[in-house]
């Protein structure tokens, strides 16, 4: 990158550069011309110079100019006003140069705000180009964090800064050397005063901030280093609590902390005792003018009208040379800013931009060999991991690498991914030089996966499909205002020097996963799924989440057949005990009283959890019900059992999970509130108090909690309450609540629940399991299983995918890398996670994929067991980076080498 | 069958006999009240012994595997208790226990059960006396068998 801040900017912005200069120097005609009024006004009009006869009058805006060569020509004689009128007129020039120059103020600024941002957003975007191009190698060094705050928060001043790089020069400076000049023409002596001082300033000030820049480089580096460390304990949170060292960290950051106070504490000590020297100096100035300024109007060598001119262009003075001055500390920080960026982002051997270029089109499949020829590979502490490997893999071959524990195999597998560079030799495709193929050659015909999964915090799908994203492979037609607001885009990112790839654009290259769109791509990643046994963690996913109804229509479209099947299905194998379906009219045993009484799954806050007892209209229903006394009562009763029962436990005890209906934390309050309601008439307590009350009664289940609070007068007064809170639903509480229908779909609620429409009993250990392979296979009946895993793929995956599992991201991994069909398959011990058994499972199923409708690509596969070995065509063996056996699986067990011990 | 009628049955228990009610209530109130049908297994030979049952109604047959096929060697009836050896120690299912008839069982998961042995000295120190009196038993019935034979 360009090494000088004042280059980099002149490169890309001189030309808009150059144009605000000629507006600030345009401007300067009316800012001059507004110093020169005020005299004109005090001497003229006020004063009543040129009106000492009564009824005077003097031409205004007159318009004569004395040219050389023809002599004077007058273009307009000007009005002929009075003293008054002159006064009136001459105000209202004044006013008109106030807007003139606000309006000029207003352009100028607007103007390089803008040209700071695009230069803001260009900056970031080179930054985070050359991050996408940074040699493999760099990230071992690198805290993501730190680059994360260079490119957001180091370079932010910087676009503050462009817009006023060459302007904020020229621009004050002139108003200094106008107002300045505007003195000495009035009077020298004054102006030599202004003049000293000035002076004095540009010499003194920035050598005092010397200090300041030195203070705020190291408030940078301590800054990053910080968020370096935070972003270290994020990502190292379960190290830290697993070795007790969160108090450690505390440290780390309090001292860290403090050495960032200390710098910003000095920073801000000095910032201000530099700016109160610079005011004091500043106001000096009419201090020196008011006394020697009067002495001189005393004296009559200086008329008045002068004196107040001065004194007021003098105003104009201080403020430009702060400025300046202050510009000349923001240019010096934000240069100092811009080189501590660009060490850091100028690294050897920067991978080509050609390498990573745009592809549309599909590149040829790769029908050459993949070869590493006389390859060697150090680690970063220059312990060889291969030593000079020559070996070839055909198009088409499997290949099983085993590797002893030193043994490299790991490092040819990154070699042949491009993510480890090798020290010597090199590794080829055919004749090419791997390296030297451009991305879009090796990123679509070859895949990679390995043990160390990266996930993005997105879908299970984006991320599946992550490995598609190649190229923006159709143009989207944007109509009324989307497509002013994308020629807008296109625009402005051009001119950022951004490029302006549409990212609404389908990017997913459905041909190479062996589809022809969107419809039929899902086979596709069904059958991956399949291949790496993930499909039923998906399934699961799915049945625990609420399904997006706007994407999958089909499933709220066939609720009433699925539950049917489901109600069949149970009576059919005996056992529609497990099961106590919702039925409208009836009390459902299994489900909460909370339950049913709403009878339907709260889709807002007011209705949900805790809510629901203090809602004023829900509130209203018990009691016209002639529910509110009982619930009382029953609550109380609860709360009773609940504190005999858990109050000499400590809060931390597991046994809370089984208490539905208070927290550990909640305990004491409620053995307050049970003392003083004891013996309380129910008529007597506050609504709150209630409502902390019956809200107990809600979480009460009789079969599972067995306190025998449940009559059949109280359900049947219960169903009946739940009629009367749906006749009389207020308008706002509508869409607060779906009511349980069995023949919707109930969109707030997941879609086992759906599917259920009604409660596991909790008396049999084994029903959920039971009842979800029986879902299952009645999904799959009624052909919903596609449906049902494009549910579970909308799955977030958390930060980093830590919302899956170890063993499920390594398999997302595999099937990422399984349904981009590519001719070089490489895997890099990818199922490390799973247990040996799985692991072979998985092995079987991706050969066979890999191997459908007559593909035959080639696959490198580093095992974790050399079992596995025996399902390859070829075995290559490692140990301490050499390449000692290679030959089928029944050759070397035949022979006597290492692969036989390593069996063993 | 309510909490306080658990609790009752669970006072039959000899295990239980000897600790203070408020205890066994919370011991209920954590247990699973689960039912199974006739021929439904409770849990099979081999098994990780996760959890202890007593028995509230109905009755349930212990069979061990044989070469022959398995072998029924005793019956469970209400107010006994099955599988508290596993709970104790990690060992892992000595006999699978099938329901002989409707069954209605009070489950006791293993965690809960040491957590509250822990909690509570008091019931440990009655458990222990329960387990040292049936190992002296088993220890005068071991002499009567090797002193006739």
């Amino acid at each position: 990158m360009e090494p000088s801040l004042a280059r980099y900017i002149w490169t890309h912005t001189r030309k808009q550069q150059l144009w605000i200069l000629m507006i600030v120097v345009l401007s300067m005609i009316p800012y001059f011309m507004s110093f020169n009024l005020p005299k004109l006004i005090v001497n003229g009009p006020i004063q009543g110079g040129g009106f000492e006869q009564p009824g005077a009058t003097q031409p205004f805006m007159r318009l004569n100019y004395n040219l050389p060569f023809i002599g004077e020509i007058q273009f307009f004689s000007g009005f002929q006003l009075d003293r008054k009128e002159t006064l009136f007129a001459l105000s209202l020039v004044f006013l008109l140069l106030v807007i003139v120059n606000g309006l000029f103020k207003l352009y100028i600024n607007t103007y390089k705000g803008r040209l700071g941002e695009r230069m803001l957003r260009r900056i970031r975007f080179d930054l985070v180009d050359r991050v996408l191009r940074f040699p493999p190698l760099y990230f071992k060094r690198v805290k993501s964090a730190e680059v994360a705050t260079m490119v957001k928060d180091e370079v932010e001043p910087l676009g503050g800064f462009i817009g006023d790089a060459f302007l904020q020069p020229v621009l004050l400076g002139g108003q200094a050397l106008t107002a300045m000049l505007f003195i000495m023409v009035q009077n020298f002596w004054l102006g030599m005063i202004a003049a000293v001082i000035v002076a004095i300033q540009i010499v003194l000030i920035p050598r005092m901030r010397r200090r300041l820049i030195v203070l705020g480089r190291q408030r940078q580096l301590t800054a990053r280093a910080l968020s370096g460390r935070v972003g270290e304990i994020v990502d190292g949170i379960g190290a830290v609590h697993v070795h007790d060292t969160s108090n450690y960290e505390r440290a780390d950051i309090a001292a860290r902390l403090g050495l960032i106070f200390k710098i910003r504490f000095d920073l801000y000590q000095w910032k201000f005792m530099v700016k109160f020297l610079n005011n004091f100096l500043a106001q000096v100035t009419p201090f020196l003018f008011y006394m020697v300024g009067g002495y001189l109007v005393i004296q009559g060598r200086l008329d008045v009208g002068q004196l107040v001119a001065v004194i007021g262009a003098y105003k104009d003075l201080p403020g430009p040379m702060k400025e300046l001055i202050d510009w000349d500390q923001d240019r010096q920080d934000v240069q100092v800013k811009y080189q501590q960026v660009v060490e850091q982002f100028t690294v050897e051997g920067l991978i080509a931009p050609r390498i990573g270029a745009l592809t549309i089109d599909d590149p040829d499949p790769m029908t050459n060999p993949l070869s590493a020829i006389s390859l060697s590979i150090a680690d970063d502490g220059g312990a060889m991991l291969l030593d000079r490997i020559s070996l070839q893999v055909k198009p088409g071959e499997t290949v099983a690498l085993v590797s002893t524990a030193t043994g490299g195999a790991e490092a040819l597998a990154e070699a042949f991914a491009r993510l480890n560079r090798p020290d010597s030799g090199r590794v080829a495709s055919g004749a090419d030089d791997l390296l030297e193929l451009p991305e879009a050659v090796t990123g679509r015909r070859m895949s990679y996966a390995s043990s160390d999964v990266f996930l993005f915090q997105a879908s299970l799908r984006d991320n599946l499909l992550y490995g598609l994203k190649h190229a923006p492979l159709t143009s989207v037609t944007y109509d009324g205002a989307a497509a002013d607001q994308h020629r807008w885009s296109i625009a402005e990112a051009r001119r950022s020097g951004n490029p302006d790839l549409d990212i609404h654009s389908d990017w997913i290259n459905y041909a190479s996963a062996g589809a022809t769109g969107p419809h039929d791509l899902f086979e596709a990643v069904r059958r991956v799924l399949d291949a790496v046994v993930l499909s039923r963690d998906i399934l699961d996913l799915a049945l625990r989440s609420s399904a997006d109804l706007t994407r999958h229509t089909e499933l709220a479209r066939r609720i009433v057949e699925l539950r049917a099947a489901l109600r069949t299905r149970l009576e059919h194998e005996g056992l529609s005990g497990l099961v106590v379906p919702f039925e409208p009219g009836a009390y459902n045993k299994e489900a909460t009283i909370g339950q049913n009484l709403l009878f339907g799954a709260a889709a807002g806050p007011e209705l949900a959890d805790k809510a629901l007892a203090a809602n004023p209209y829900f509130v209203s229903v018990l009691r016209q019900a002639g529910l509110d006394r009982t619930l009382y009562e029953m609550g109380m009763e609860i709360a009773e059992q609940a504190i005999e029962l858990f109050a000499d436990l400590p809060p931390d005890h597991q046994f809370f999970q089984q208490l539905a209906f208070m927290s550990a934390e909640e305990i004491p309050a409620y053995e307050t509130l049970l003392q003083r309601l004891k013996n309380r008439p129910h008529e007597a307590v506050s609504e709150s108090d209630r409502a902390m009350i019956v809200t107990l009664s809600f979480a009460y289940i009789e079969p599972r909690h067995r306190f025998g609070l449940l009559s059949d007068e109280l359900m049947s007064k219960i169903v009946a309450a739940r009629n009367r809170f749906y006749e009389n639903l207020p308008p706002e509480l509508q869409n607060a609540v779906e009511r349980y229908d069995p023949a919707k779909y109930i969109a707030a609620a997941t879609v086992m629940d759906n599917v259920l429409f009604g409660r596991v009993g909790t008396n049999h250990p084994d029903a959920p399991d039971r009842i979800r392979s029986i879902v299952y296979d009645i999904l799959d009946e009624l052909g919903l299983y596609a449906e049902l895993l494009d549910v579970g793929l909308d799955f977030n995956v958390g930060s980093g995918g830590r919302r899956l599992t170890g063993g499920q991201r390594q398999k997302l991994d595999v099937a990422r890398a399984l349904l981009k069909r590519p001719d070089f398959l490489i895997l890099n011990r990818p199922l490390s996670a799973l247990d040996q058994r799985m692991q072979n499972k998985v092995l079987r199923n991706v050969l066979e994929e890999a191997r459908r409708d007559g593909h035959s690509p080639a696959i490198v596969w580093v095992v974790t067991n050399p079992a596995m070995a025996a399902m390859f065509d070829r075995v290559i063996v490692f140990d301490s980076g050499q390449l000692v056996e290679d030959g089928t699986h029944e050759s070397l067990l035949a022979g006597n080498g290492i692969f036989k011990e390593l069996l063993s | 069958m309510l909490l306080k009628d658990e609790v009752g049955m669970l006072q039959r228990v000899p295990l239980f006999s000897g600790i203070e009610p408020t205890k066994l209530k919370l011991l209920a109130f954590t247990s699973d009240r689960v039912s199974y049908s006739a021929g439904q297994i409770l849990f099979r030979q081999g098994d990780e012994g996760d959890a202890a049952y007593v028995i509230l109604s109905g009755r349930a047959d212990i069979l061990v595997d044989s070469d022959s096929g398995p072998i029924k060697v005793a019956e469970l009836v209400p107010n006994s208790i099955v599988g508290e050896i596993a709970i104790l120690c990690n060992s892992s299912r000595t006999a699978t226990v099938r329901a002989a008839s409707p069954l209605e069982a009070l489950r006791i998961r293993k965690d809960h059960f040491l957590r509250l042995m822990r909690e509570f000295p008091e019931m440990t120190i009655e458990i222990l006396r329960v387990l040292a009196d049936r190992l002296s038993h088993t220890t005068a019935d071991l002499i009567d068998a090797r002193s006739a034979k």
